[in-house]
């Protein structure tokens, strides 16, 4: 303690015994020995991911507002947005939008070994190789996209929490043993596992959901864990234990959403990659079972014969991909700048 | 329980830090105190003097690896040191509650306060959704918290820093704990607010008749509500007395260093403050000799050969000096006149 003598009256509560006279104390003092009150700017971030963590808010008293209102700011955060919008749209109005049955040939097509008939009136895409309207193809393709890359991102958000949860929760063996069983399944090749998986539970959907979403686990278990172990050692979680909570309320209720942030800011990200993944291992023939189903990446398989005669096959379903996934990839990126206390203008 | 024995009596608490490669660290050596029902026991030293590690380790806070932790903590004579962690789970919150530093990150930023108060109280008392949220409305308003109605679904941020700091008394308070520990709860607010905690945590604790269990550096905090003050030095008790004789008499050259480092207000203002010379990190570490010998003015041979045990000095008033401070160095006090009892201030908070 030095002699920076605050204002005399600091502090003093005007007793009238001779503390009084202490009463005085230097509240510099305070400052330099105690801790400052954490910077405020650290905490908007922390509001946001508990709005995209789920937990309702009451009117007037948002915690999302902060990250919204940055995300509107934000014309990268509006593209992606957009883009994600309208491929989701799309999906669920799949039936409405498209004019006929996937995957059926129409008679009298008029389809040649050498040519395919190009946009008409009835058909404002053309026919693809097969006689199928392009248009529904495409269309149906998303629907088909978004089903199997949303379940297979759940599944390895699902599995990959649960294996980081208790690796950040109870650390030690636990962490150790959980986090070799980790590093197992990220040595593991996505597209070897696919071939693996749709080799033992033979080809379908179902196959491609289970072969992507596994190969997610990993990035979730890891990220989730590193989150949690950081704010294990945060006041709050002291404050919790100290009120005699049990550890199980103590995690779920306290470690668990704060540490969610980043794993919802990587779940939006690897919906782009799942729907990639998705258009290789159905180029790769390890798609649906029936070939009938409209996907993405079967119809650049069936495009590529006639590449050099009408690439417009194979373009059209490559920008749906490409658009697609940069769409998730931007919306993801702009979620985690307004997320992340460090990086706000 | 007889209302003359303590409700916390901590006895002989060690509390060791040890990593491999590297010599333990004794962070608390030898420390015993009493908190009595009512009343409000301070423990006052610099940073790094082992307070805050007494109260962890009075609570089972301390992390179970690379710490040892000797002595007692009997807590209505059942000591708190060698429960089971389910037992002391179950007693936290319950019987001890602890309000901390910075209220700013004490709060779960993601919880609306309401749910942190209730939360502990279904835990604890089992009470049902709907008469927790009820009670969690009353002790906002009992702590100060205008229109408590409408606080208990706002979280942490957006409150003020004394409001959340009134929040976390709330809490603490939420299963009318017999023992409070704040842990510096002042530190973090600026000083008008300062004033307002410490207010009401001195009230709170007369009208449930809490012990409380006060950690602080501030002497201002120590003036201004409690009723005995143990003063640390180097992780051990150097000097315990009741606050007046503590303020009036300090025996301890480390408390009569502290005091006169401090400006007064009924003082000489022309008269300069006498800061302690050096850092803490002087110290011979843990040997048996007076820690504080390397920077007192008094120091000679006799301080750093032998046991230095504490000495009763006075009623109720022990230190651990072998050349006691007469007078206080600085300013002579304004009100000499020395309280001749163990508990001067306890006009309220009596055990009836």
């Amino acid at each position: 303690m030095s002699a920076t003598a605050p204002p005399p009256a600091s502090g003093s509560r005007g007793a009238d015994d001779a503390g009084d006279a202490a009463a005085g104390l230097a509240d510099g003092a305070l400052d330099r020995l105690g801790g400052q009150p954490r910077d405020e700017a650290a905490g908007p971030g922390r509001w946001a991911a508990l709005g995209a963590g789920g937990i309702d808010d009451e009117p007037g008293t948002s915690l999302v507002r902060g990250a919204l209102r940055r995300l509107r700011r934000d014309p990268t955060a509006i593209l992606g947005a957009v883009l994600v919008t309208l491929f989701v749209l799309v999906a669920l109005a799949a039936p409405l939008i498209a004019g006929y049955q996937p995957g059926r040939a129409l008679p009298g097509s008029g389809i040649t070994p050498s040519s395919v008939p190009g946009p008409s009136e009835a058909h404002p895409l053309g026919l693809d190789p097969s006689g199928v309207d392009l248009l529904t193809q495409l269309v149906y393709g998303a629907r088909q996209s978004l089903v199997i890359g949303v379940v297979s991102t759940v599944i390895g958000l699902f599995f990959g929490m649960v294996l980081g949860t208790l690796a950040g929760a109870f650390g030690g063996w636990v962490d150790t043993v959980v986090m070799r069983v980790v590093d197992i399944l990220l040595s593991i090749p996505s597209l070897l596992l696919a071939v693996s998986i749709a080799a033992v539970a033979g080809q379908s959907g179902t196959s491609v959901m289970i072969a992507i979403g596994v190969a997610q686990i990993p990035i979730f278990a890891r990220l989730l864990r590193g989150s949690m172990l950081a704010e294990r050692g945060a006041d709050y979680v002291l404050a919790a234990t100290s009120l005699g909570l049990r550890h199980r309320t103590v995690v779920m209720s306290h470690l668990l959403p704060n540490s969610l942030g980043p794993v919802i800011v990587q779940a939006t990200l690897v919906l782009g990659t799942a729907i990639i993944e998705v258009a290789a291992l159905s180029y790769l023939g390890l798609g649906a079972a029936n070939p009938a189903t409209a996907e993405w990446g079967r119809m650049l398989v069936r495009a590529q014969p006639r590449l050099a005669s009408d690439p417009w096959l194979a373009i059209a379903p490559g920008v749906c991909i490409a658009i697609t996934a940069l769409g998730f990839t931007l919306l993801g990126e702009s979620l985690r700048q307004a997320l992340d206390p460090k990086g706000r203008r | 329980m007889n209302p003359a024995d303590p409700l916390l009596s901590v006895r002989d608490l060690e509390v060791v830090f040890s990593s491999r490669g590297r010599a333990d660290v004794r962070a608390v050596d030898g420390v015993s105190f009493d908190v009595r029902a009512g009343q409000v026991m301070a423990l006052v030293g610099e940073s790094g003097s082992g307070k805050s590690v007494t109260s962890l380790a009075v609570t089972g806070l301390l992390p179970a690896r690379g710490v040892r932790v000797g002595g007692q903590a009997l807590l209505r004579g059942r000591d708190l040191l060698a429960m089971g962690h389910r037992e002391l789970e179950g007693l936290r919150g319950r019987e001890v509650a602890m309000v901390f530093q910075d209220p700013m990150t004490s709060l779960n930023p993601v919880i609306p306060v309401g749910l942190q108060i209730t939360e502990v109280l279904r835990r604890h008392t089992g009470a049902s959704r709907a008469s927790a949220k009820e009670r969690a409305v009353e002790l906002l308003g009992r702590v100060g918290i205008p229109d408590p109605r409408r606080r208990v679904g706002e979280y942490p941020h957006q409150l003020s820093g004394g409001m959340r700091q009134r929040v976390m008394i709330a809490v603490a308070l939420a299963c009318d704990p017999a023992l409070l520990i704040a842990d510096e709860p002042t530190t973090a607010l600026d000083v008008t607010i300062q004033a307002q905690v410490i207010e009401l945590l001195a009230s709170l604790v007369r009208e449930q008749d809490t012990a409380m269990l006060l950690i602080t550096h501030d002497l201002g905090v120590v003036a201004g509500v409690c009723d005995e003050v143990t003063v640390m030095y180097s992780g051990r008790v150097v000097e315990r007395a009741g606050r007046r004789e503590l303020f009036a008499r300090p025996r301890h050259r480390y408390t009569s260093g502290l005091l006169a480092s401090v400006p007064r207000l009924d003082g000489d203002r022309s008269a300069r403050l006498v800061p302690i010379p050096g850092t803490p990190r002087d110290v011979v570490p843990w040997s048996r000799a007076c820690a504080f010998a390397p920077r007192c003015p008094a120091a000679d041979s006799a301080c750093a050969s032998g046991h230095l045990a504490l000495v009763d000095d006075g009623p109720a008033h022990v230190h651990r000096c072998v050349h006691p401070a007469d007078e206080p160095p600085a300013a002579p006090s304004a009100t000499p006149e020395t309280a001749p009892t163990t508990a001067p201030t306890t006009t309220t908070g009596a055990p009836s």
